[in-house]
């Protein structure tokens, strides 16, 4: 037990990274079933990682491209040592939640910067819409974790996983349903899952800031994506799903991302400007009540 | 020519065949052959192949078809964007040698002058059963460490860039990509 927790700086990163590529590849099979085809393998994307970082040539555009990607996994797994990943405490202390907040954004700004260096419109288009998108999602997202932080009257997310202990009905799913609902309409924001995948919209701007990034760049950016998968599935867990020993944190994780995906897999993509209208409009409407929810109950 | 290094199996060549990303440049008729190929009747993902955006991200050029010399050009440019090791599948019999613009002033009969291809599939048009044939051939071989097109181009560049520039100069379309 003790050994577990002291390498787990080593280990978690490990786990953060084959899970989600594990759960892309899952992703990548459940959309296949959903449009009656027969889909790739679920190793899938450990072979396509594994292909991209043996190619044999990376075109660089500039140092601050080559940072960039470099700085967006950098910022996923530094995010990730702050969740209390089933029930270890890696570098948890009094208010890391809202450290958390603060490095969520670290991520997608790296990706912004390294995209912004190559200097392709495309990559710009990409990159402005995820920014904006960022801007959308966020004031939900900090309202529904607001509703939680004054529920239990901690920052901390050690502490709000002890609060949800003992039984599902302790889970912040149920005792604040509608900041729940919020958190996780935001969580396809922060995914970049469709109705909300403007950033990347491949048939209309060529996957955006990725445009420029191949070989090596892209097998960084494909690990940086499983960890945010992972980074972003735990926080929701942590927050309203109550933790759990590590097998019922992985399996949590997998369901909230299962959702997720089954949205993706049936939704269309709204333009940036109706994205931008409706996370200000609905989802904060519904946070706000949480919130009153969470101060009057 | 220069000979060639000998073929060898590796992890990174049994992942490569394994996962292709395909930039498919549709030139000609043949991109219509694509739809059914990637979509649900044929389902080229469970081998791997998906689309991509960009040739920065892509393995695989697909010329679907007859070129033009004004295309050669963009098709040249497009090859060299992409990373090595790459490989091109040429689509259909006008690649092979001409097809029924054998005689046209203003295409190219034999794609095999101007960029390295490692795979034709014969036919006008070849069916989604030929493609998938091609692909899987193709795996096979870069799995076995045999395609090295992208070689060979490298280290004959200049006979290949004559051989370009033949046509562009005849046609006035400037100096080389």
């Amino acid at each position: 037990m003790n050994w577990i927790q002291a390498t787990s700086i080593v280990w978690v990163p490990l786990l953060a990274i084959a899970t989600g590529l594990l759960y892309m590849g899952i992703a990548r099979k459940v959309i296949a079933r959903i449009q009656r085809r027969y889909g790739p393998p679920v190793y899938q994307n450990f072979l396509d990682t594994l292909k991209l970082l043996s190619k044999r040539t990376a075109i660089s555009h500039g140092t601050i491209f080559d940072l960039g990607p470099i700085m967006a996994l950098a910022g996923g797994l530094l995010t990730l040592l702050f969740l209390p990943i089933g029930g270890y405490r890696l570098l948890s202390f009094q208010g890391d939640l809202l450290v958390v907040l603060y490095l969520v954004v670290i991520a997608p700004l790296g990706m912004a910067l390294g995209a912004g260096d190559s200097a392709n419109p495309n990559a710009a288009i990409g990159m402005a819409r995820g920014l904006t998108l960022m801007l959308a999602y966020e004031v939900p997202f900090v309202l529904a974790i607001l509703a939680v932080m004054v529920k239990y009257n901690t920052a901390s997310l050690w502490d709000i996983v002890q609060a949800q202990a003992g039984g599902w009905h302790h889970w912040n799913l149920f005792a604040l349903p509608l900041s729940a609902i919020v958190a996780d309409i935001s969580l396809q924001g922060m995914m970049g899952k469709k109705p909300f995948d403007q950033p990347v919209a491949p048939h209309e701007i060529a996957s955006g800031p990725m445009v420029e990034y191949g070989g090596k760049y892209l097998a960084m950016l494909q690990l940086y994506h499983a960890v945010a998968i992972f980074v972003e599935t735990s926080l929701f867990t942590v927050l309203f799903l109550g933790g759990g020993p590590l097998w019922a944190f992985l399996l949590k994780t997998f369901v909230v991302f299962l959702v997720a995906v089954l949205i993706h897999a049936v939704a269309p993509r709204f333009r940036i400007g109706q994205a931008f209208t409706f996370y200000w409009k609905w989802p904060t409407l519904l946070g706000l009540l949480g919130l009153v929810w969470a101060l009057v109950l | 020519m220069k000979v060639q290094e000998k073929p060898k199996k590796s992890l990174s060549n049994w992942a490569r065949g394994r996962s292709l990303w395909m930039i498919h440049f549709c030139t000609g008729c043949g991109a219509m052959e694509m739809p059914p190929t990637m979509t649900s009747r044929y389902d080229m993902e469970r081998f791997g192949i998906i689309p991509m955006a960009t040739p920065r991200q892509a393995d695989l050029l697909l010329i679907t078809g007859y070129l033009t010399v004004k295309t050669l050009k963009r098709v040249i440019r497009t090859y060299e964007q992409m990373q090595d090791p790459k490989w091109v599948i040429g689509f259909g019999s006008c690649t092979l040698n001409g097809g029924m613009y054998w005689d046209s002033y203003n295409t190219i009969k034999r794609l095999d002058l101007y960029l390295p291809v490692d795979v034709y599939i014969a036919g006008c048009m070849p069916r989604p059963e030929a493609i998938i044939e091609a692909f899987v051939r193709l795996q096979e071989g870069i799995a076995r460490g045999e395609f090295d097109g992208w070689r060979r181009y490298r280290e004959n560049l200049a006979w290949y860039r004559a051989n370009q520039a033949k046509v562009m100069d005849v046609n006035r379309w400037g100096a080389l990509p």
